[in-house]
This record gives structure tokens, C-alpha cells and sequence, in this order.
């Protein structure tokens, strides 16, 4: 899923997390993806020393299709190691004990070059802060979404996202030929935190922001199947997060607005 | 849905053109087969819908979708026409994707109230619904071919499926298709002129996939292979191609093409011969 999303991703690691993420970095303001993991749901051995106790954390730079490689490769595996080595150069050595047909196992090792991000650069790579959204609201199936989008992008690349709190969510792009808005019901909204400013707003008021559509589809398209959870919060005219959780794996997605001319 | 029912109560002042369909595959599936060129133009009567495409004066496609196969139809005045971009319809009657999973359906009600107006389609599946709003252009005035039965000199009636993969195939180094329709054989040859050599396809009026055969002398015509190339969208569509050529070489193709619920619309492509080669006698 992430190496479709961007050729290079930062793997951060925590005694208690690792995360994957992926940044655009581009002068109008890319979006940005971060994916979250429990280690604990995943390996049943971690250590990890981080450079030092206050800061218990690594920052690795890979090629995210190195890793998804050498993963598909463990996909029946017996047993799998992931460690931090330096060979020449530093490594993510990823070690996977295959049985063959004979019942004798065989070791296959995966050596992903890895470039360790200097401390200086870390406070770009922090987990972004959760929006205050203005409205919050569950997404629908995202087959559909995906594609309505697919077609959508046929038109114009500029898209326009508007939800509300009676559940309510429509897609539209416009040029001047054509105008094209889908609307999503009873969609639900999350309950809103007690002290949540937008308790004032009119449910049936929309609130808007417009987007890149290619920043959205691939975050999109890369979701197989109906994740466990499913939420867009939209801050109007600012941007647009995406949070979305598979079982264990958590999404997020930041989309900023695009700026208009 | 509450926006489709508030629609209906407006509509019957306002709306001079009122389609509705069930399955909207059962129409933009023969509008793709003629959609070669990014304009057509839309012409409805109370028999239902005609949708042409054309191009370089010389080849004219049109879709013919009868009222019947909607599940209601409205044509408030004598006939309703206008130009619109068949490129941006097309991804509009297919915004719930082109792979539908099977059985699931996406239903259309299309609106248009008339001169100047933008044309509404109202699609929903699954309880989502889109609204297009397109803007429609003055209609330009559309060809005519003047094919009249009395001048035919050939008929021919052909399964399909005999001529997809011959006209899939066909050699596009060559500039030129020529059409050779005789009451002697080869009775019907395909024949292009390509970088590689010429090549034949011939079809005997015998053989399993000729329907019918008419042919009062033989004919020996050339027609641009770029512009009938797009025909092989209907074709391939279609379980049926009635093949006609009349006294002055022109061509005309037409199409059977039946629908998921049985249904039987037409497309045809019209065709004048290739003006800069000379027409050869046999």
C-alpha cells in the first residue's frame, strides 16, 4: 500500500510504534501521509535503542519498494527478523526463514540500503497535529467514492469537498462546460468532543475546501478492501484529513487546499 | 431519494425532453459506439432519441435508441436538437465507474428544457446520487447521405462475429479499404494496401455467417480505412451488420446491436467512397 503511494518513504521507529511516512514536499504545499503501527500486534521480539533516552527514536529514509519486496518474499514465511545492520553501508536486513517442500527451511536475506535521518531534520517528520475540524463526518464505501473521483478527474483536477453534520458529503467539479456533484447520505458524523466550537454550527450547513484530486485518488486507490473505520475532517477552505484505520494499521492523510488564483 | 422526487414535481412545466432509464448502460453502450469525434448532435422526436457523430464531411455515425427502451419518455414539442460534447456525456453516464458489478444498476433521468439550456442527468446507485449539468451548443446542421433504397446495388446481412477479428486486424499502414461486392466471386472481398503488401479477406455467400446476399452487378469501391477504422466500436457491439453500397459507391453500415434486457437499438455509419483514387471497373 505505501509503496504505491510514494517511491521514497521515512520509517520512524519507537519503543512503542513504528511509522511510516510519507511526505510531498512541494512549494504549494504537498499532502502528507502517516501510517501508524503497534509493534506489539506484529512482532512478538522488539528492541530498539534510539539515540539516546530522552529521544528513544530512530528515523530511517528507504525506497518504499525495497521493503514491500522483500516483504511480499515473507509473505509464507516461517519465521521473519528485521534488524538494523550496517554492511558497508547501513541496512534494514530483513531476515525470512522459508520451508520448503522437503520440510527444510531455507534463510532468504533482503539488505535494504537505508539512509539514517540526522536529528536536525526530525522536527519536519513529527506526527502531524489532528485538525480542528470544522465538521467531521464518516466517508462512504470507498469503492464508490474511488470511482466517482476516477471519472471526476476526467473533467477537472480541481475538486470541491463539502460535508455537514446531518451526514451529508459531496464531491463536485466544475468547468464551463460541465458541472458534476455527487452527494453521499446518512453517512453519520462522529460525536463532537463536548467543548467543540462547531456545537454552534447549523447541521445543515455545508463546509467546503477545494482540493487536488490527485492528491486524494492515491490514497484512495490504495485501500483493497473497507477499512475499519473511516473518517474525513474537513477544515473550511484550509484542508482536508483523512483517517483511516485497517485492523491494526492506521492511515492518515493531510491535503492541503489548493490555493486559489 | 428527496432530490429525484422534488425534480418530478417541477418537471412538467419546465422540461421539454424527459428520459428515464433503469439501467443507463442500456444507452451510453450504443453511444460509445459512435463516439469517434469529441462533439455529436442529439435530435429527439416522441420515437425516441438520434444521436450523430461525423467527420471530414465524409463519414456520418448515428446512434438510434428508441423510446421504448426507456422506461419513460417525454418529448413535449415536435423534436428537440442540440449540439453537446459527447466525450463529457459519455464520463457523466459512467460516473459510477465503466466495470459496474454485476447486478447492481445505476439508474438515469435525463431533462433538457430546451434551447440554450444545459441538458440535467440524474444518476443514482446504491442511494448516491450525481447531477451533471451540461451545456448544450447550437446545432450545426448534420449531413445527409441521401441513401435511398431504390439505388442500392448490394445488400449484404453478416453474423458479427465473422467480421470483428478481420476488421480488428485490418492492415492501418493502408490508406485506403476497398470493398469488393460481386454476384460472382469472390462474392465479398476485403482488401487493403499496406506497407507489408495487400491482403484479401474474402466471404463467400455460402458461407455460415451471410444472413442474406443481394447483388445486382459487381462493384469494386475505396473508402478511407481511418475514417470506417471507427466503426469497429460497433461492430463489436453488435450481433448483426447489414452491409449496402448504392449506384455512386457510397456505403452504408448498419448495425444491430441488443441491450442486457433484450432490447434492440441500431447504429449506422455512412460512408462516401474515396474521392482521390479513381473508382475502378472490375
Amino acid at each position: 500500500m505505501i509503496a504505491k503511494l510514494a517511491r521514497t518513504c521515512t520509517l520512524r521507529i519507537s519503543p512503542e510504534k513504528l511509522n511510516f511516512i510519507l511526505w510531498d514536499r512541494q512549494p504549494s504545499g504537498g499532502a502528507s501521509t502517516w501510517c501508524e503501527l503497534e509493534q506489539e500486534n506484529f512482532f512478538s521480539e522488539f528492541q530498539m535503542e534510539g539515540v539516546s533516552a530522552e529521544n528513544n527514536v530512530i528515523y530511517l529514509e528507504l525506497t518504499s519498494e525495497n521493503l514491500s519486496r522483500a516483504l511480499k518474499t515473507a509473505q509464507n514465511a516461517r519465521t521473519l527478523k528485521i534488524k538494523l545492520t550496517n554492511k558497508h553501508f547501513p541496512c534494514l536486513t530483513v531476515s525470512i526463514e522459508l520451508l520448503s517442500v522437503s520440510n527444510s527451511s531455507r534463510i532468504v536475506t533482503h539488505d535494504i540500503p537505508i539512509k539514517v535521518i540526522p536529528r536536525k531534520l526530525w522536527k519536519d517528520l513529527q506526527e502531524p497535529s489532528v485538525p480542528d475540524a470544522d465538521v467531521s463526518i464518516y466517508l462512504p464505501v470507498l469503492k464508490t467514492m474511488k470511482s466517482v473521483l476516477e471519472k471526476m478527474k476526467n473533467i477537472s483536477n480541481h475538486l470541491v469537498i463539502e460535508a455537514n453534520l446531518n451526514g451529508e458529503l459531496n464531491l463536485k467539479v466544475e468547468t464551463e462546460l460541465v458541472c458534476v456533484t455527487t452527494h453521499f447520505r446518512d453517512l453519520g458524523n462522529p460525536p463532537l468532543a463536548s467543548d467543540d466550537a462547531s456545537l454552534d454550527r447549523d447541521p445543515a450547513e455545508m463546509v467546503a475546501v477545494l482540493v487536488d484530486i490527485r492528491k486524494l485518488l492515491p490514497f484512495l486507490a490504495g485501500q483493497q478492501v473497507n477499512p475499519t473505520k473511516a473518517l474525513c475532517n474537513v477544515v473550511a477552505g484550509r484542508m482536508v484529513h483523512l483517517d483511516v484505520l485497517h485492523e491494526d494499521v492506521s492511515l492518515q492523510c493531510f491535503i492541503p487546499a489548493l490555493a486559489l488564483a | 431519494m428527496p432530490l429525484l422526487t422534488q425534480h418530478v414535481r417541477d418537471e412538467n412545466r419546465q422540461y421539454c425532453l424527459v428520459a428515464s432509464l433503469d439501467n443507463v448502460r442500456n444507452f451510453s453502450t450504443v453511444l460509445k459506439a459512435i463516439h469517434f469525434q469529441e462533439h455529436a448532435t442529439c435530435f429527439a422526436t416522441k420515437n425516441g432519441i438520434k444521436v450523430t457523430v461525423e467527420n471530414a464531411k465524409c463519414v456520418q455515425a448515428n446512434a438510434f435508441i428508441q423510446a421504448e427502451v426507456f422506461q419513460e419518455f417525454r418529448v413535449e414539442e415536435e423534436s428537440v436538437i442540440f449540439r453537446i460534447n459527447l466525450t463529457i456525456l459519455l464520463d457523466c453516464l459512467s460516473i459510477f465507474g465503466s466495470n459496474p458489478m454485476p447486478g447492481t444498476f445505476t439508474a438515469l433521468r435525463m431533462c433538457y428544457q430546451g434551447h440554450g439550456q444545459p441538458l440535467m442527468l440524474f444518476l443514482e446507485e446504491g442511494g448516491v446520487v450525481t447531477v451533471c449539468k451540461i451545456n448544450t451548443q447550437e446545432p450545426v446542421g448534420t449531413l445527409d447521405f441521401d441513401f435511398c433504397s431504390t439505388n442500392v446495388i448490394s445488400k449484404i446481412i453478416l453474423q458479427s462475429e465473422g467480421l470483428r477479428e478481420a476488421f480488428s486486424e485490418l492492415d492501418m499502414t493502408s490508406e485506403i479499404l476497398q470493398m469488393t461486392i460481386s454476384p460472382d466471386r469472390p462474392y465479398f472481398r476485403l482488401s487493403t494496401f499496406g506497407n507489408a503488401g495487400s491482403s484479401h479477406l474474402d466471404y463467400p455467400k455460402d458461407c455460415d455467417l451471410m444472413e442474406s446476399f443481394h447483388c445486382n452487378h459487381t462493384q469494386v469501391n475505396r473508402y478511407k480505412l481511418s475514417l470506417l477504422k471507427p466503426s469497429t466500436k460497433a461492430l463489436v457491439l453488435s450481433c448483426k451488420v447489414s452491409i449496402r453500397t448504392d449506384n455512386r459507391g457510397f456505403l452504408s453500415l448498419q448495425y444491430m446491436i441488443k441491450n442486457e434486457d433484450g432490447q434492440i437499438s441500431f447504429v449506422d455509419y455512412y460512408c462516401c467512397p474515396d474521392e482521390d483514387i479513381p473508382e475502378s471497373e472490375s
